[in-house]
């Protein structure tokens, strides 16, 4: 996979953009949908390493995670800590093996580091950690904060002049904490235009579907009623993925939220809308299950 | 030390070093509809750019706070002591664990604040802020010192937390002793041998009030101004401890876990000598005048005083 390879500070020049024009768009997006494929492997094989961490939300996550680290992302490989490079908030950080994964295929992290997730000295904390890991800038794991932490980003990119953008993503049950209602209202007030969320709408949390637990309805009309601009997509139709980054990217609108509707579990067909699997790591026979199915 | 004069708010301190501070443009100010109380006003008017209104929200200043700081800011966020209690696990998980250089100044603390009543008096904001790792907690006494203080915080590499109060009191430095002042140093206002009080903010006054009526008893006082409670000064707690023997601690905050609380962690495995705590002796304060609240719950320099005798006394039995 070429892609591997690539460094996606530069697969995102001007000039691997036109890649995306006509036919060549079909022949990136299936790039991306092979990288997914290989992500869901990274995911099923550490958490099963560990015996513990979050496949659920890592698999409805991963899609959006690789269509925007693929299409339009601006971040450097070679230098994960780049100054001026947008920044993505792993709000949601308990899927951190979906963060793992795609800087593992980025060749950011070795297959190594993945298996050793969670253990002593790794650099793959249990939760996204940017002390820990390189190419991580946030450290998450308490629910609620990333996307004030993105609009502090956002307002100093601004200060700075800069064009950088900064994405967070957020879990749909997240957004029972009242946190993110303070910072949808600062984002607004304050114009934070370079300030993109995108809302993993898998509708289970930890305990059960959020219909049991806490519905919080419709996200895109609360997003809308606070002053963002909002737009909704399958967050596991690549194409559309990409489409709609893209479009973004190029808007000066915003603050904006993309709902991106999506199945815990993706991919994996026991996991699949199973509340079961939002924190519980695959045994030896479900990973031969999943691997099987992956491949 | 040349004598100070007037009287000063550790507040206006505060507000007065971010104008000095604002000539480093990586400098913040970030409010929570508190600018007017805590000082940050000032800097307000004459750098509204960098000036960030976050409205009555806390746990998200907190978090923008700390995303400008992960993006090369160095933010100055304050509100009220309490208030930034409400937003303690924000403080832990989103400044201090990532090593965020985060200022965050809490104003009106202690009971000292007065009529507003127990909801507005923080006893406890010292004591949480200490349990975090790697963060460094002030509180300095008068407006001079925390206006030194709060500039030498641009040089600090972590997250760190000041207290400030509301009242003006006598000045402890003038603008000649200021410069003495360092972060994690404590200050000897007064040298004697028989007891060391060790006091912060507006009990630094109260202190000294009592070693001067000490003093007619031929009681000689050592006066430390514990602007720093953390890092705590711990070559000055081993010196003081071999010349005097004894100790007391003075602060406008709970008995646990503040000042005197670290003290007592310091001596129990370094040099177990007698120490009496002056502080709020674990109950809520209530509305009422600043100082007729301070004498209601015992921080007073007379408290300071018997606290003195007794741990002299207690000195000398052992």
């Amino acid at each position: 996979m070429i892609i591997l390879k690539l460094s996606l500070k530069t697969i995102n020049s001007p000039d691997i953009a036109l890649l995306f024009v006509g036919d060549g768009v079909k022949g990136r997006i299936a790039e991306l949908e092979e990288m997914a494929r290989l992500c869901r492997i990274d995911i099923v094989k550490m958490t099963n390493a560990a015996g513990a961490g979050h496949p659920g939300g890592s698999l409805s996550a991963i899609d959006i995670m690789v269509a925007l680290y693929g299409s339009i992302l601006r971040f450097d490989t070679s230098n994960p800590n780049w100054e001026d490079r947008d920044r993505f908030i792993m709000s949601k950080g308990h899927a951190s093996p979906a963060m793992y994964a795609i800087l593992h295929q980025m060749g950011v992290l070795e297959e190594e580091d993945l298996l050793g997730f969670r253990t002593l000295g790794s650099v793959c904390q249990g939760h996204v950690d940017m002390k820990w890991t390189k190419g991580v800038d946030f450290s998450a794991g308490s629910l609620g904060m990333g996307l004030s932490f993105g609009l502090g980003c956002a307002l100093a990119a601004r200060m700075d002049s800069s064009e950088r953008s900064t994405w967070v993503m957020l879990g749909d049950g997240e957004t029972q904490e009242g946190q993110v209602w303070e910072a949808a209202m600062a984002a607004n007030f304050h114009k934070a235009s370079k300030l993109r969320v995108i809302v993993d709408r898998n509708r289970i949390q930890n305990d059960d579907f959020m219909e049991v637990q806490m519905e919080i309805g419709d996200i895109g009309e609360k997003f809308s009623s606070f002053g963002w601009d909002v737009k909704e997509v399958n967050g596991h139709d690549m194409a559309a993925l990409v489409e709609i980054f893209r479009s973004v990217d190029c808007s000066e609108v915003g603050p904006m939220a993309i709902i991106a509707h999506t199945t815990k579990g993706k991919g994996v067909s026991f996991m699949e809308d199973k509340p079961a699997f939002h924190g519980k790591a695959p045994d030896n026979e479900e990973l031969a299950v999943a691997m099987e199915e992956l491949s | 030390m040349s004598a100070p004069s007037g009287s000063g708010a550790s507040r206006d301190g505060y507000g007065k070093a971010l104008l000095r501070l604002a000539d480093d443009p990586r400098v913040v100010v970030l409010e929570a509809d508190l600018g007017k109380s805590t000082k940050s006003c000032h800097f307000r008017e004459q750098f509204p750019d960098r000036t960030v209104s976050i409205g009555i929200a806390e746990q998200n200043m907190m978090l923008v706070a700390a995303g400008m700081a992960s993006s090369g800011k160095v933010p100055f966020a304050s509100t009220f002591a309490i208030f930034t209690e409400r937003a303690f696990e924000q403080v832990r998980n989103g400044i201090a664990r990532p090593g965020l250089q985060v200022h965050i100044c809490g104003s009106h603390g202690g009971i000292h604040t007065g009529s507003d009543g127990s909801s507005a008096q923080s006893i406890e904001d010292l004591s949480v802020y200490r349990s975090i790792p790697k963060m460094t907690v002030l509180h300095p006494c008068d407006d001079i010192s925390t206006e030194e203080l709060t500039v030498q915080l641009l040089e600090l590499e972590g997250p760190s937390y000041m207290r400030t109060a509301r009242n003006k009191v006598s000045r402890m430095y003038d603008e000649e002793s200021k410069h003495e002042l360092r972060i994690g140093t404590g200050s000897v206002l007064e040298e004697g041998k028989d007891v060391a009080i060790f006091s912060c903010g507006v009990m630094v006054e109260k202190a000294r009030e009592a070693a001067s009526a000490l003093s007619e008893e031929g009681i000689e006082c050592t006066v430390v101004d514990m602007h720093t409670i953390k890092p705590l000064d711990e070559d000055l707690l081993a010196r003081l401890s071999k010349m005097c023997g004894c100790f007391v601690s003075a602060e406008d905050h709970s008995i646990i876990g503040g000042l005197g609380g670290a003290l007592a962690e310091w001596m129990s495995t370094n040099s177990p000598i007698p120490l009496e705590m002056v502080g709020v002796k674990d109950r809520f304060g209530e509305s009422g005048g600043s100082d007729e609240l301070m004498k209601e719950v015992g921080l007073t320099s007379k408290s300071i005083c018997e606290a003195a005798r007794k741990c002299i006394d207690r000195k000398n039995v052992a």
